[in-house]
């Protein structure tokens, strides 16, 4: 790692933690100032981006381990670490902050809450994807639900309060079988050992029966797949985005769909997995269905987030076809197309929340002609469509070619299936992009609205290298993503 | 040095795009304009160059290849941005950047008053280079790059004007369309990974035909079969064939130039592309080349029968095109490679020509399209007349103008084919060709001959073209004349084009059998066929429409030409088939989700209040209610006591 020894002062837990000084720091500057709260919250956030960086070559083995004993009866660990799945969604965690403080530009009086609550939710987004205890894991997991609860509570739509209800409740309905299966996880531990652990890779080697395996699934699965969010499970997120302020939106887009499939990825599957086998049929399925149905449902819908919460669930049921081909092809594609999903879709609510606060309308009909109007808003909105519809040359095909080429080999049904859902992806965005983008502005107020900021063009900026270079150059990740699959699906049994 | 020139060929149009992007508010529109043809003439330059040096590595097929950089690794995957340039890839390259190159230039005029003059030459740039992609690419997925990028392409150009918002529906819709075919591209690319283990298209093709050599894929193999059918559905939805043919018309809704280079004279040409890459595919699958052929057949006869009936001077161009298209399917379809590619050589030529003389007409009468409302343009637009007539005689194929080769070469292969079902698609060959004579004619004399008819508004700025437009007719009116040259009938014993290509088809060849030769009276004797039938077509139109349109000025109320001129109800068809049902599930799933699930999920939620409700009443904090549930309590216990 270079001259500097990375390892030796804790660099994880810079940047986990760094962001939570960041916050306290903004709950002390005086909130009269606006100016100033943005800019030490937008300091906070790029330092921390800068400091992400040096964990970039992270690739096939864990690196930057940390390890302090936290509750020592029941072998509890602070442990840290990072590997070629976790190194780009802490990166890109770290990304979408920074991105988020150019989107207050409109928060009025709560600016301060809302950059705190933030720059909590970025210490827990950065602890979950580093967390190699699985109790450490849990505490993050959880700690990231209640700032998005509140952001979108306090900073919402009309409908705010039922929906932050709602995907609270959702959440925590989830998480209870998790924990049950944790507990039941580090007792097994120590009746089989004789010695307690929650350390994720002590846990592994547990040999477990197939029916307890099934059991410590299913806890988890419950718990990632409303995360994912998987159907039937899915009606939390469209209304929890509708009603999200921007921010909250990106975040949730970005970041937090992925703790779900991370979690199948990290935690479900090298822990249960016999159970991994067993059950991939009725996940890919319930994939499938994601897939087709959110694909459909995206079409069905007049208002432009929650056609793009719709979109969301199909695209993240292409992501777990991908984790459950469980073919080495397929899950680096799924995990490329976690982040392709955060990259596109993050973009995606970012330009509405442009449009929304220019417009304060979020119908499909409420625009019109908006290249015209708004050069740079429309030929991003456009540029950003065509990634997410999976455009060769961008981001989104690759991902897409991946899993398809991967699960052909080992689900070829669930594979046309999804690729049915290529189909439909060009139909419902491209009529968006019709309806918002072309044509003439479909009143007074349409033909009025002003272009993309400076700011916003800045923030902006990253997203769309991003869907340009992974779209282009993806071997970058690859190479670092695939050595860690590669010994993820090692432990599964199949290579 | 070759390898690096082959680079530059797919670079320069690029590179190009970024230059006009990023420089666009400081460049001068004309100064942008030139660099955009200049990005065009380059690579043809180049091609031309890197070209000569390849005829001489036989056995191998002879290939230049260079490798750009890396792009799909691991995980058992090695795809790179590789080039190759081999005889195939070279002639659609020198097409699509020769013709290409003459269309830039004439856009300088057509499009010099329009305010999007800029970025209609980003796009047009951005097309070279995907198309250059398309037939360069040595993967699958490169080929799919590509062929995806030029697919956006033409939806941003069909869609150039969207403010109208039926053009840009008519982008959307060619989309659309074309990603249904893609869905079978990307199957064949998922089915052709999984059996072969690579996306190297040269490796695919030359272990198919190892396979074959030992055994292991014998003729009619269904998995072989699957795939070129597959792939067949990709090309079907690029070359507008039946039935995904409906999104081609209504791309016309673009600027002129660019049907002409992208909807007739390039893109579409990319699934002819991809089936000739991939022969020996469908040279180990009958069945597959079967419906290649059956499918080319009725999509020919299908859109010239449309194409009798439309008032619309791009619209019969359009479904002429389809048409066309048809024929090289047809040839595909029964093993005559290479007329199949030379048809697209000389269509290219033509159909350039005949589109942008129909651009220089709509120029000149300030945007009318309608050819009833056109008439007599003769002494007012010389040059686009006398290119436009040459265009004519070599659409509807008459001797000695290139569409005559072409065409006879495919019809021609196919009437002396053995079996019953090439001589059947080579006589509904022979049908089309009398009505492309016949609507080829019919426009002409409706656009330039006859009576005037043409409205205040088309004859205000009546006036013939300017040089930057007339000089690229010029070209290409020198080609369709000339162009059959490259390819003469077999006993002529000169087939540059034919030997030029023969390593490319030699082991397609080789599978299905090399076909036989034909006694040279046969051959003429057919000739003289076809040139009667084609020559009946265009007399009887050439009297028929004289005095312009006659009794086909009146919209039809019923029987065949009703039926023509609404092109068969394919998109009602459509609209109520396909798209009604579909968007029926969209809403189904909405109401789905917001009543059945959510319903559940609220109902559940409300339950739990209902719980919490009832649970509520009982602590009331009123002692004397807690004073009788005690009793009820105790009473309950006594009684199960006794």
């Amino acid at each position: 790692m270079g001259a500097l020894d990375l390892n030796s002062f804790g660099i994880l837990s810079l940047i986990t933690f760094l962001p939570l000084l960041g916050a306290l720091v903004v709950a002390f500057l005086p909130r009269e100032n606006p100016k100033v709260l943005r800019a030490a919250a937008l300091l906070f956030g790029l330092a921390n981006l800068g400091l992400s960086l040096l964990i970039v070559n992270a690739a096939g083995t864990m690196v930057f381990v940390e390890r302090l004993n936290w509750i020592p009866a029941f072998g509890v660990c602070y442990g840290m670490a990072v590997d070629g799945i976790s190194m780009p969604l802490v990166i890109l965690s770290c990304l979408v902050v920074p991105i988020i403080v150019a989107t207050t530009f409109h928060v009025g009086s709560g600016l301060k809450e809302y950059l705190v609550l933030l720059l909590i939710m970025e210490t827990g987004m950065v602890g979950v994807f580093c967390a190699t205890d699985i109790i450490l894991f849990y505490v993050f997991f959880e700690l990231t639900l209640v700032p998005l609860y509140f952001l979108i509570g306090m900073f919402g739509g009309v409908n705010r309060i039922y929906a932050a209800f709602k995907f609270f409740l959702f959440t925590a309905f989830g998480s209870l079988p998790m924990l049950v299966a944790i507990l039941f996880l580090l007792y097994q531990h120590h009746q089989t050992t004789g010695f307690w652990s929650a350390s994720i890779a002590d846990l592994r080697s547990l040999q477990l029966d197939a029916a307890t395996q099934n059991w410590v699934f299913a806890g988890f699965a419950l718990a990632f797949a409303i995360k994912v969010p998987l159907w039937p499970l899915h009606t939390w997120l469209p209304d929890a985005h509708v009603q999200a302020p921007t921010g909250g939106s990106i975040v949730l887009a970005a970041i937090m769909l992925k703790l779900g499939t991370y979690g199948f990825l990290r935690i479900a599957m090298p822990l249960a997995p016999q159970a991994a086998h067993t059950f991939a049929t009725p996940v890919l399925v319930l994939a499938a269905i994601s897939v087709i149905y959110g694909a459909y449902l995206a079409w069905a819908q007049d208002d432009l987030k929650k056609l793009v919460a719709c979109s969301s669930v199909s695209h993240m049921g292409f992501v777990m076809v991908g984790l459950f081909a469980l073919e080495p092809l397929a899950v680096r594609g799924a995990m490329l197309q976690m982040l392709n999903h955060g990259v596109s879709t993050g973009a995606l609510f970012f330009l509405v929340g442009c449009a929304y606060e220019r417009r304060h309308k979020r119908g499909l009909d409420d625009y019109g002609g908006l290249v015209k109007v708004s050069p740079a808003l429309g030929i991003a909105l456009v540029i950003t469509s065509l990634s997410s519809i999976g455009l060769p040359g961008l981001n989104g095909f690759v991902g897409e070619l991946l899993i398809l080429l991967g699960a052909f080999k080992t689900q070829p049904v669930f594979a046309i299936l999804c690729a049915s859902g290529v189909l439909l992806g060009a139909i419902y965005m491209l009529q968006m992009v019709r309806r918002v983008c072309y044509g003439t502005p479909n009143c007074e107020e349409a033909a009025r609205l002003s272009d993309m900021s400076v700011a916003e063009k800045f923030a902006f900026a990253p997203l769309v290298i991003l869907m340009f270079w992974i779209g282009l150059a993806p071997g970058f990740l690859l190479e670092r993503i695939g050595p860690a699959v590669d010994s993820i699906l090692a432990a599964l049994g199949n290579t | 040095m070759q390898e690096n020139l082959l680079e530059l060929i797919i670079l320069i149009p690029f590179a190009s795009v970024a230059v006009q992007y990023f420089l666009h508010r400081v460049l001068p529109a004309r100064l942008a304009g030139l660099i955009a043809c200049g990005a065009v003439l380059v690579p043809f330059l180049l091609t031309v160059v890197v070209g000569r040096g390849i005829g001489s590595a036989a056995p191998q097929v002879p290939a230049v290849t260079a490798t750009i950089a890396s792009w799909l690794t691991g995980g058992g995957l090695e795809v790179a941005f590789g080039l190759r340039l081999d005889p195939l890839s070279c002639a659609w390259t020198l097409v699509v950047t020769g013709i290409g190159f003459l269309i830039h230039v004439y856009s300088l005029g057509y499009m010099h008053h329009d305010p999007g003059f800029k970025r209609f030459f980003i796009y047009m740039n951005l097309f070279i280079g995907s198309m250059l992609a398309l037939v360069l690419g040595d993967s699958l997925p490169l080929l799919f790059l590509g062929w995806e990028g030029v697919g956006l392409c033409s939806y941003l150009l069909i869609g150039f004007w969207f403010e109208d918002m039926d053009n840009a529906r008519a982008g959307q819709k060619a989309f659309v369309v074309n990603r249904i075919g893609d869905l079978g591209f990307l199957l064949a690319m998922l089915m052709i990974f999984q059996t072969f283990g690579t996306l190297d298209i040269a490796t695919v093709t030359s272990s198919l035909s190892a396979g074959h050599a030992q055994g292991l894929y014998p003729l009619g193999d269904g998995r072989i079969t699957l795939i070129a059918l597959l792939l067949f559905v990709g090309a079907c939805g690029k070359s507008a064939q039946l039935p995904l043919f409906v999104w081609l018309p209504d791309a016309m809704a673009g600027p002129t130039p660019v049907s002409a280079l992208i909807h007739a004279a390039t893109m579409v040409t990319a699934g002819i592309y991809m089936v000739a890459r991939f022969s020996v595919f469908f040279a180990l699958a009958p069945v597959a080349s079967a419906v290649v052929a059956i499918v080319g057949a009725l999509t020919a006869f299908v859109s010239a029968t449309i194409a009798l009936r439309q008032r619309d001077i791009k619209k019969v161009l359009a479904y002429s095109t389809c048409s066309q298209l048809g024929y090289m399917f047809l040839g595909l379809g029964v093993g005559a490679y290479g007329a199949a590619v030379f048809h697209v050589v000389t269509h290219a030529f033509f159909k350039a020509l005949l589109f942008l003389g129909a651009g220089s007409v709509i120029h000149a009468l300030s945007h009318e399209q309608n050819a009833m409302k056109m008439g007599g343009l003769k002494p007012h637009l010389p040059r686009t007349h006398w290119t436009f007539f040459v265009g004519c005689f070599a659409l509807a194929g008459i001797f000695p103008f290139a569409g005559f080769f072409s065409k006879d070469k495919i019809l021609g292969e196919a009437l002396l084919g053995h079996g019953w079902l090439f001589p059947l698609v080579g006589v509904l060959g022979l049908i089309t060709a009398l009505m492309t004579a016949f609507y080829t004619f019919r426009l002409y004399r409706l656009v330039f001959t006859g009576p005037e008819r043409l409205d205040d508004h088309a004859r205000a700025h009546l006036h013939e073209s300017p040089a930057t437009m007339t000089l690229p007719l010029v070209i290409l009116a020198l080609l369709s004349i000339v162009g059959g040259a490259l390819s003469l009938p077999a006993f002529a014993h000169f087939d540059l084009l034919g030997d030029y290509l023969r390593p490319i088809f030699a082991s397609a060849l080789a599978v299905a059998g090399e076909h036989a030769h034909h006694a040279v009276n046969v051959e003429v004797a057919l000739m003289l066929v076809s040139l009667a039938v084609v020559i009946g077509g265009a007399w009887w139109a050439w009297n028929r429409f004289a005095e312009g349109p006659g009794d086909q000025l009146p919209l039809p109320q019923s029987g065949l030409p009703f039926l023509l001129e609404n092109k068969w109800f394919v998109d009602e068809i459509y609209a109520i088939f396909v798209i009604g049902p579909m968007r029926g599930t969209a809403l189904l799933a909405g109401f789905f989700d917001r009543y059945v699930i959510d319903g559940i999920v609220n109902g559940l939620a409300r339950l739990c209040d209902l719980c919490g409700a009832f649970v509520r009443l009982l602590q009331n904090g009123a002692v004397h209610t807690y004073a009788l549930l005690f009793l009820a309590g105790a009473v309950y216990l006594v009684c199960s006591l006794l």
